[in-house]
């Protein structure tokens, strides 16, 4: 099965995760925007990783469930944690003097989208999206 | 990896255009480029080209806002030009509609915009 780890420490390492899940997604057949929304969504849980853990990684595999084809991310990172995720999950909330659109954005571009995060511990994120 | 936008001067118009992926430190450099360049005398209007970009994520809808706020304030319209339809789906999905920001579909309608404000295309 197709799957792919990238380690997120800074800025870079954005551009080369998107780019892969892209690939990944390309690879898979995935139509062009489908390829668009994952890269956007890997860029925004990547950032998130920059700015708030530091570090971190992203996994993008291939899915495969009965006659359903797909591709999920796993984001990960030792971070500080979210302290109230509903509200980091409300547009237009940021900590970081963004535009608050970064969870709220990448979770309306995937199917299924699911974040725990523990206080001091880290965040982890798993994010699917199915073939149409 | 440094990425330089190049921003040329057509008329009273300045043209940048995006040549890849920009990492976050670019953007905001490639912004006080621009603010520097449409502070100058003779700056009428100011076109972003990002037919190259594949992706557009929060971080740069945010400075093209901020671009566009600021522009506004020197009384310097801009446009976006060449946004691919992916990418324009895309913000419209994760709710950034880029309210406010005029666009157009390519560089050459771009500056037909500037050229005849107040006449749609």
């Amino acid at each position: 099965m197709l799957e792919r780890r990238s380690s997120i420490e800074n800025e870079l390492d954005i551009i080369a995760a998107r780019r892969c899940a892209k690939e990944v997604a390309k690879e898979l057949g995935f139509s062009t925007v489908d390829q668009v929304r994952i890269a956007t969504a890997i860029s925004e849980l990547a950032r998130n990783i920059v700015l708030y853990a530091k570090e971190g990684s992203i996994v993008v595999r291939a899915l495969c469930e009965g006659e359903r084809e797909g591709l999920e991310i796993l984001v990960a990172d030792k971070g500080p944690g979210i302290p109230n995720i509903e509200l980091a999950m409300t547009d237009g909330y940021s900590t970081a003097g963004g535009l608050g659109a970064g969870l709220p954005g990448a979770r309306r571009l995937m199917d299924t989208f699911r974040i725990d995060s523990q206080l001091g511990q880290g965040t982890t994120i798993v994010a699917r999206k199915w073939k149409a | 990896m440094q990425q330089q936008v190049p921003i040329l001067k057509i008329d009273d118009f300045w043209i940048a255009s995006v040549q890849g992926s920009l990492h976050d430190q670019d953007v905001i450099e490639f912004k006080q480029a621009l603010l520097s360049k449409i502070t100058q005398p003779k700056s009428n209007g100011l076109i972003i080209d990002l037919t190259v970009l594949d992706v557009v994520d929060s971080f740069v809808t945010k400075t093209l806002i901020d671009i566009r706020g600021l522009a506004k304030l020197m009384g310097v319209p801009v446009v976006i030009a060449g946004m691919s339809p992916a990418v324009a789906i895309t913000l419209v999905e994760m709710g950034l509609s880029l309210e406010g920001i005029d666009t157009a579909l390519n560089l050459q309608k771009g500056l037909d915009k500037l050229r005849n404000p107040g006449k749609e295309r």
